[in-house]
């Protein structure tokens, strides 16, 4: 576990060796120093380290150990948003690289938090995380009403469709939007992924969803399994 | 009269003492868990049925001032395997301000961000320092910029708390919109569970003998 620090250090980045720079890498992305990830993603880069590489090993390994502390109650919101804030920095200056390449995404999803609630920081997380991931994101807000999820997934054909709430009052709104693709015969076109904090996987199965996801780490491992899941299907 | 139980969220406390006292009660133990609880939901029923089971041995009758509270269900389904009941709708907002009149509140405006009483006095450590945003105010607009209001739901008159709660909202940048609700859904379901704990028979004879 990185160690949360309270002052800035000077630090000169440019003398770590790789592997130093990246666990540099981690312990700031844990700290939420978004320059110190900016400085630290272009000099892996000057070093020859392709983008999906830095996305890897030094953006995405670092979140994740951000995200099994907040699991166990380490981190907090704050940190958790501080920390992503830090990789946002990173992937600024990753994002047009990696488009460069033309390599091709994992899959592709379309999220949104649900009509009546304008809560969006864990699908925010989520969306980063799944673009850290290999992902192409449609991120299409908040307060999205049935019309609008169906709008966009006839726009957009993703893999997945993503909806989030925060409150207990909202998330019944996902079974009107699961009900309504069943009744238009598109249920099974999509994975249908639902998060939020008041929600649990007995809501998920009930609604009908095919996954209940507890934090944006468990929202990318099931969207790569149900994935290939389907495709060797 | 066996005395009665009230596990409470500590939000409630200043209130539920109120309302005890203003009836003149005895026989009514009012037994708190942290407020802080809110931020980890999950952790609510499992403590609310340690509770329960710690006061079966001393409390002829026990009530759960929670509403939903973010647990998704949770913990209705402690409460039904206890036997318990607990205060209704979704969170405090809700039972404060009646069902029907949040339901209102909330539909005129989905980003309205609410306070009660105890958020507005407690408005600096809860919102400003565990949100993070006196160390890093670059966060306010992640957690608030989706809002458009602060609505104040009032359990008291109070000129003092309605300018706290005045300024919460210019702080964070939210138009300023002030209901008093008093104690609502609170009040009732608190007295119905004292009025029913009063006619138990078992209760009714020791009261007749004390």
């Amino acid at each position: 576990m990185a160690e949360l620090i309270e002052d800035d250090e000077d630090f000169d980045l440019a003398a770590l060796p790789d592997d130093e720079l990246v666990e540099q890498v981690h312990d700031d992305l844990y700290n939420g120093l978004r320059d110190e990830i900016a400085e630290a993603t272009n000099i892996l880069l000057s070093r020859g380290w392709s983008a999906s590489r830095v996305l890897d090993e030094a953006l995405v390994e670092g979140m994740r150990v951000v995200g099994v502390d907040f699991r166990d109650g380490i981190l907090f919101v704050p940190e958790v948003l501080m920390a992503a804030n830090a990789m946002k920095g990173g992937m600024e200056i990753i994002r047009p690289l990696l488009a460069d390449t033309g390599a091709e995404t994992v899959g592709k999803i379309i999220i949104g938090t649900v009509k009546g609630d304008i809560h969006d920081i864990g699908k925010n997380l989520v969306a980063m995380m799944m673009e850290g991931a290999g992902f192409e994101v449609i991120d299409i807000g908040i307060n999205i009403p049935v019309e609008t999820y169906l709008e966009e997934l006839e726009k957009h054909k993703p893999d997945i469709l993503g909806m989030s709430a925060l409150l207990t009052t909202t998330m019944p709104y996902m079974k009107v939007v699961i009900d309504t693709m069943k009744e238009k015969g598109i249920r099974d076109d999509y994975i249908v992924l639902v998060g939020g904090a008041p929600l649990n996987e007995a809501f998920g199965k009930a609604v009908g969803a095919d996954a209940y996801c507890r934090d944006a780490g468990v929202a990318v491992e099931t969207a790569k399994a149900l994935i290939q899941q389907r495709r060797a299907a | 009269m066996a005395p009665a139980l009230i596990i409470a969220c500590g939000a409630l406390a200043r209130e539920l003492t109120a309302v005890i006292a203003a009836n003149g009660w005895q026989h009514v133990q009012v037994q708190c868990l942290p407020a802080d609880l809110h931020n980890r939901p999950e952790k609510i029923p499992d403590a609310v049925r340690e509770k329960i089971r710690a006061g079966r041995a001393h409390f002829g009758r026990i009530l759960v001032a929670y509403a939903d509270c973010g647990t998704g269900g949770l913990l209705d389904r402690v409460l039904e395997d206890e036997g318990v009941e607990r205060l209704p709708g979704a969170h405090c907002y809700e039972f404060y301000a009646g069902a029907a009149a949040f339901a209102a509140i909330a539909e005129a405006e989905p980003g309205s961000f609410y306070l009660t009483d105890f958020l507005v006095r407690h408005f600096e450590r809860l919102v400003i320092r565990e949100l993070g945003i006196e160390r890093h105010p670059e966060l306010a607009p992640q957690y608030f910029g989706n809002y458009r209001r602060l609505v104040y739901l009032a359990q008291h008159a109070d000129a003092q708390l309605q300018e706290q709660a005045r300024q919460a909202a210019a702080r964070l940048g939210l138009a300023f919109e002030y209901r008093f609700t008093g104690y609502g859904d609170l009040a009732r379901t608190v007295v119905g569970f004292y009025r029913g704990a009063a006619r138990d028979p078992d209760t009714e004879q020791q009261t007749w003998q004390s």
